[in-house]
């Protein structure tokens, strides 16, 4: 849950794009940055090196206005994606409400994708954090290449899905961005669950909002 | 279940931290006092209203003594305590409270750092005081939001980010 500031009627949400390096994090943000409206959005901060590479992270508060006396905000954060800034990538992390993880649709990239995504479970788990518990999206990002793999094969590599054990959750969720696809379902005589998935070409904005949407509605709904 | 920020921050948490921050900024001479929590949001300001942007002031702190905290255990150290920004008009002093949140005191040369250090620690006791309470307390009986928050709050999504 989020810090929510009864002195300030303030609700903060802090929302972290993770995932491997150059494929699209602040591309996103820039994305939001450009398209909402001035008054609604912050200064974004970006913590770049000199090749425009995110160092430790970038930075921009959107205001969602006043709902029923609060003031709500959604603090939108990306990591650096290179493998070897693992230590700032782990910081940014600190009070996550929600996480987008934005994987690079090249089969060339399949890898990279792979280890980006376990050491998300990994600084997750250390924070003490459960990613199958928190609001998590995941963005397929550069659908518009030729070497795009399919998006069947990005859901079996990054999205298997994780048991759902709780009787009460035990039945089919259908998955609202997706026709005849679900999010909670039996297979082989299991129940699981994946996170709701996106396709996106940030570089252009396609999918950018449709993502940003689905994981702050979500992060929305943990506060009631 | 997203860990360490959840907890509130209500209205006599508030005038606690006011009382304390106003006596030290008067003993001290310092400018602004401000409350940031660990993840990068900004809790109070006490004092001279700081020019700048607030929150993006919050994420830069909390991430500048999050680093900090790393560097401190790659020395041995468990943390640095406090850390100390000089410039040449306008300087900071960040303490940390009850690993949660962190003091930010902002001076200029109507004070020292050798007064500020001296008067601080007073100031960070009681906060440890505060905070400490305030998490204690956490999660039994939050007020909590309105249940017509969700409905709204998702056709302000729609709005914002587009339908």
């Amino acid at each position: 849950m989020s810090m929510i500031n009864y002195a300030s009627r303030e609700i903060n949400c802090k929302l972290v794009y993770y995932g491997p390096g150059l494929g699209g994090k602040t591309t996103n943000l820039e994305h939001v940055y450009n398209k909402v409206a001035p008054g609604s959005r912050g200064k974004m901060i970006s913590l770049a090196t000199e090749t425009e590479r995110t160092l430790f992270f970038d930075f921009l508060p959107v205001d969602l206005g006043t709902i029923r006396g609060f003031k709500v905000k959604f603090h939108l954060y990306t990591v650096p994606g290179q493998v070897y800034y693992n230590a700032s990538r782990k910081l940014i992390l600190k009070g996550v409400d929600g996480v987008v993880f934005v994987a690079d649709s090249q089969i060339e990239r399949m890898d990279a994708n792979i280890e980006a995504m376990q050491n998300l479970y990994e600084n997750m788990t250390q924070h003490g954090y459960d990613l199958t518990k928190i609001p998590f999206a995941i963005q397929y990002n550069k659908r518009d290449l030729p070497n795009a793999a399919p998006i069947s094969e990005l859901q079996a590599a990054l999205n298997p899905g994780w048991p759902v054990t709780d009787p009460m959750k035990q039945r089919p969720l259908p998955d609202p961005h997706h026709d005849a696809e679900f999010l909670i379902a039996q297979e082989d005589g299991h129940w699981v669950e994946r996170a709701p998935y996106f396709e996106a070409v940030a570089l252009t904005g396609d999918g950018v909002f449709d993502t940003l949407k689905g994981i702050s509605k979500n992060v929305v709904k943990t506060l009631g | 279940m997203s860990g360490a920020s959840s907890w509130s921050f209500r209205e006599e948490d508030a005038k606690r931290i006011q009382t304390i921050l106003s006596g030290f900024l008067g003993e001290s001479n310092a400018r602004t006092a401000l409350i940031v929590d660990r993840t990068g949001q900004m809790v109070a300001t006490v004092g001279e209203a700081p020019a700048f942007d607030p929150t993006a002031f919050a994420s830069l702190t909390a991430a500048d003594f999050s680093a900090n905290d790393q560097l401190a255990r790659m020395l041995g150290e468990s943390e640095f305590g406090a850390l100390f920004h000089q410039g040449e008009r306008e300087s900071m002093y960040l303490a940390d409270i009850a690993r949660r949140v962190i003091l930010v005191v902002l001076f200029d040369n109507r004070t020292t750092l050798g007064m500020v250090k001296l008067r601080v620690k007073t100031a960070v006791t009681q906060l440890t005081q505060v905070f400490t309470d305030m998490f204690n307390r956490d999660g039994t009986n939050a007020p909590g939001v309105e249940s017509e928050f969700l409905g709204e709050a998702e056709d302000e999504i729609d709005k914002l980010f587009g339908a």
